[in-house]
Order: structure tokens, then C-alpha cells, then sequence
């Protein structure tokens, strides 16, 4: 994966999450799914998505929160 | 110092010679603030004979989804010292050994960053610290880890795995459960810290069918210690036995499918009708053995209620021979677990856990996408029917 598909798959992640916060929350499988049918072209597999996601994640680009079961969202919101 | 908040209903709970945790919880309250609210809350929802906490939400610690247990009161002006409440799950040691130093420590991080009260051990088998606020939640992770802990998981994720004390304590364990649990522990660390499942999904390792930690019925993937050949016999013990108390009743009619009769004063087991219950071995542990080759049985799909009420484990596969598996790093586990949570990724739906999936697209797809071939021994439960018809030509 190019340094440049990897930001334009972080940007698509985060901006997904922060379109719908407070109307839908996103299991990371569901951003997974969401982001294999959109990254089609480029040939991404679930576990490069994975491996980007690991890293909004580290870096609290995004966090997690729980409402029986985990969902993405902003820092400081839900 | 009076009480900060009067518990008539928990005050109940005292009564008796036996240890009560509202004893403890006063205690703990004698040095934490937040505790003696802790005590109003817990009474409050006695009295209205429902729980008044509220669970889930943003609680964490920096990079991990799992870990800290979101708990808040549904009354933070009346009980401001709960207002926060979450659990920190602390990864237990594979059989729950500790020394006594490291305990002590770890109650000295419950009494600094919570509310001094230790659950051990939570049912998904962690340590648990109770009572910790989200803004000291970071400083006591950092203190758990400088002792050497990490956190468990929770939320939609590979949660804490568990064994029972295995081979460290006791005789009857059929493989190395500690090992596996450790090794299964260190493989999936990221599946367990980052939520990314469907749902929950536990693995817990019993070393035989007594199953000390109920994997059979508590965990998504159950790995109970098996063996495959014959009961070990010492007849002179079995006549010890025989002399002490009433072997026909109570061991050989209660027997699950009737194997065992007394030729003259000689045990017999028919072996092939024996399902490895374990009750017998229990109740004449000197006379009888499990057999030489021992191994694991792996279940899948139990739970607790929810979305489609309990159920119990089915056998996945009726034999595992572990200690192979093991001298190739669990290979072939690895692949088999592996090969579930991406069916599971792929079919699952929100809160289905993987049994129900199982249940929903029946075993026969299952299997097929998780590339296990199907066998007539993969049953519900003992002398149930298989899920797949063979044909004649099949074995």
C-alpha cells in the first residue's frame, strides 16, 4: 500500500466516523466492510485496513466506546 | 465517624458467621470516600429492587478498546464518589497464581486509584479493580503494567483467555492448560485489546471434564482435556473401596451410560461406551486413571443468555492431540480459531455471537467455511445424532 492510498484510507475512515456521529455507530468490522468495497480498486485486504485502523487507533484519531458492543467514535464525544 | 449513608437492606446481608461482601465494602469504606457511596448506591437499588447503574460508554486507557469496564450511577448528585465506577480488568495469571507481594501491590493500586475493592476473579477470569474513575485510570494501568500486567479485554472482542490450575495442582488434567491459555494469550494480543468482532468470544481451557472453569457452558470455544484409550484399573484399590463405601450405588449406578459391572470383585469398564465424565475417577481417584493418550475435546458455541438464550458448547472436534499441536506452536489451533473469526467477520451480524451464527446458517455451512471437514462425532451432546447425513459409502 502507498503512503498516499494509506492517507486517503485514513481520511475515508475518519471522516465516515465523524459523518454519522450521534446517528449510527461503526463496529470496526463494519468500517472494514465498508472500506473493502470502497478501496475495491486499489486491491486493499481486510488486513491492511486493519493495520491502518490499528493505527488511528493508537494514535486516538479516533476511540473506542461501548453500547452492547464496541463502536468507533470521535475523541470526546458519545 | 457515622455512617455517610444508612443500609438497612445491606445490613441484612451481615448477618450469619460467613464472610459477607458488604462486610468488605464497609471496610474498604472506612479508608475511600467514594466507597461509602458505593454502599448508598448498592442499597438504593435494593430498596427499589433494581440496578441503578448504567454500563458501557467512553471508559478506556490510551491505544486499548478493552479493558476498562464503563459503570456510572444513575444518581451522580446523590452519590458523587460512583459517579464513575469502572472495572479495570487486569489479565490474571494462567491458574491464578500469584505471590503474596504482587497482591498486596495490586491492592495498593486499588486503594491509591479506586475504591480499594478487588473482585478475584471476575467470571471472564481477570483480576478486577473496582471502582476506578476515568481520569486515574491511565496511572493505574501504567502501575498494573510496571508490575508486569496488562489489561484483559471486553466489549466486542477476544476476551481474557482462562485455564483451570491444570497439571501445576492437580492429577487430573489431561494436558497443559496453563501453557496453551499463556500461549493463546500472547498470540492474540491484538484481538484482544482492540474491539473488532461481532461480538464477545471467550476461550477457556479445562484440563478434563470436572471443567473448573466452566468452559463447557460459559465460553465460546471450550477445550476440555480428554483421553482417547482405556481407563487406567487398580483392582486391589477398587476393592479398598469397596470396603469403605458402596461402589454399585454410587459410582457404578450412577454411571452416565451404564459401562462399568463387577465381574466377581473385578472392575470392568466397557470403554467404548465410556463419554470420559469423570465421576468415576472422582469418587475412586486411587483405583482409577484416565487413560495414556490424552488430549483435548474442543466445543464450540456456548454462551449465557441474550440474544437467543443460553446454550452449550457442541463438540467441534472429539479429539485434539495438543501435545503435537504444541511442538509446532499450536499451528493448526491457530489456523482453525483464525479460520472462525473471519467466517464469523464475514456472516455475523451486530451482538450474534458465534454459536448463534452457527445456528443461524446451520453446521454444515459453518464447517464448510471454516474448512473443517464434518465427522459423525461431532455431536450436541453425547449420543446425539449427527448434524450431516453420511452416506453409505462414507466411513
Amino acid at each position: 500500500m502507498t503512503d498516499e492510498i494509506k492517507k486517503k484510507l485514513e481520511d475515508k475512515i475518519i471522516g465516515l466516523v465523524k459523518e454519522y456521529v450521534g446517528k449510527k455507530r461503526f463496529k470496526p468490522v463494519d468500517i472494514v466492510k465498508e472500506m473493502e468495497k470502497e478501496f475495491a480498486d486499489e486491491g486493499l485486504s481486510k488486513d491492511d485496513i486493519k493495520g491502518v485502523l490499528k493505527e488511528i487507533m493508537n494514535d486516538e484519531k479516533l476511540v473506542y466506546g461501548y453500547a452492547g458492543g464496541s463502536f468507533l467514535t470521535l475523541p470526546g464525544k458519545d | 465517624m457515622g455512617k455517610k449513608h444508612e443500609t438497612p437492606l445491606l445490613d441484612e446481608l451481615k448477618k450469619g458467621k460467613w464472610v459477607s461482601f458488604v462486610r468488605e465494602i464497609e471496610r474498604a469504606a472506612e479508608k475511600s470516600e467514594r466507597t461509602e457511596d458505593l454502599l448508598g448506591q448498592v442499597e438504593n437499588s435494593y430498596r427499589d429492587k433494581i440496578t441503578h447503574w448504567k454500563h458501557g460508554g467512553m471508559a478506556g486507557v490510551r491505544g486499548y478498546g478493552a479493558g476498562l469496564v464503563g459503570r456510572f450511577t444513575e444518581f451522580p448528585e446523590k452519590y458523587p464518589g460512583v459517579k464513575e465506577c469502572h472495572s479495570m480488568r487486569v489479565n490474571q495469571t494462567s491458574g491464578f497464581f500469584y505471590n503474596s507481594d504482587i497482591l498486596r501491590k495490586i491492592a495498593d493500586i486499588a486503594e491509591q486509584h479506586a475504591g480499594g475493592l478487588l473482585n478475584l476473579h471476575g467470571s471472564t477470569g481477570d483480576i478486577q479493580i473496582l471502582g476506578v474513575w476515568q481520569e486515574e485510570a491511565e496511572e493505574a494501568f501504567q502501575k498494573c503494567a510496571e508490575l508486569g500486567f496488562d489489561l484483559g479485554g471486553g466489549g466486542s472482542d477476544l476476551r481474557t483467555p482462562s485455564c483451570c490450575v491444570g497439571p501445576a495442582r492437580c492429577e487430573f488434567a489431561n494436558y497443559d492448560t496453563l501453557q496453551i491459555c499463556y500461549d493463546m494469550t500472547q498470540a492474540f494480543q491484538d484481538e484482544m485489546h482492540r474491539p473488532s468482532f461481532n461480538y464477545k468470544f471467550k476461550l477457556k481451557f479445562s484440563g478434563c471434564s470436572n471443567d473448573c472453569v466452566a468452559a463447557a457452558s460459559r465460553s465460546d470455544m471450550a477445550f476440555i482435556g480428554t483421553w482417547k484409550d482405556k481407563i487406567k484399573i487398580n483392582q486391589d484399590e477398587v476393592k479398598n473401596y469397596v470396603k469403605k463405601f458402596n461402589v454399585q450405588k454410587y459410582v457404578l449406578d450412577k454411571c452416565p451410560t451404564k459401562c462399568m459391572l463387577f465381574e466377581g470383585e473385578n472392575l470392568v469398564i466397557d470403554d467404548s461406551n465410556c463419554v470420559k465424565c469423570m465421576h468415576c475417577i472422582n469418587e475412586m481417584p486411587k483405583a482409577l486413571r484416565s487413560g495414556d493418550e490424552k488430549g483435548l475435546s474442543i466445543l464450540l458455541g456456548a454462551k449465557a443468555p441474550l440474544v437467543t438464550g443460553p446454550r452449550l458448547g457442541m463438540m467441534l472436534v472429539p479429539f485434539y492431540d495438543v501435545l503435537e499441536d504444541s511442538k509446532n506452536d499450536y499451528e493448526w489451533l491457530k489456523g482453525l480459531i483464525s479460520n472462525m473469526w473471519e467466517f464469523w467477520d464475514e456472516y455475523g451480524v451486530s451482538r450474534e455471537r458465534i454459536g448463534e451464527l452457527m445456528q443461524r446458517v446451520g453446521v454444515v455451512t459453518f464447517l464448510e467455511g471454516i474448512g473443517l471437514e464434518p465427522i459423525p462425532e461431532m455431536v450436541n451432546h453425547p449420543r446425539g445424532n449427527p448434524f450431516i447425513k453420511f452416506t453409505d459409502d462414507e466411513d
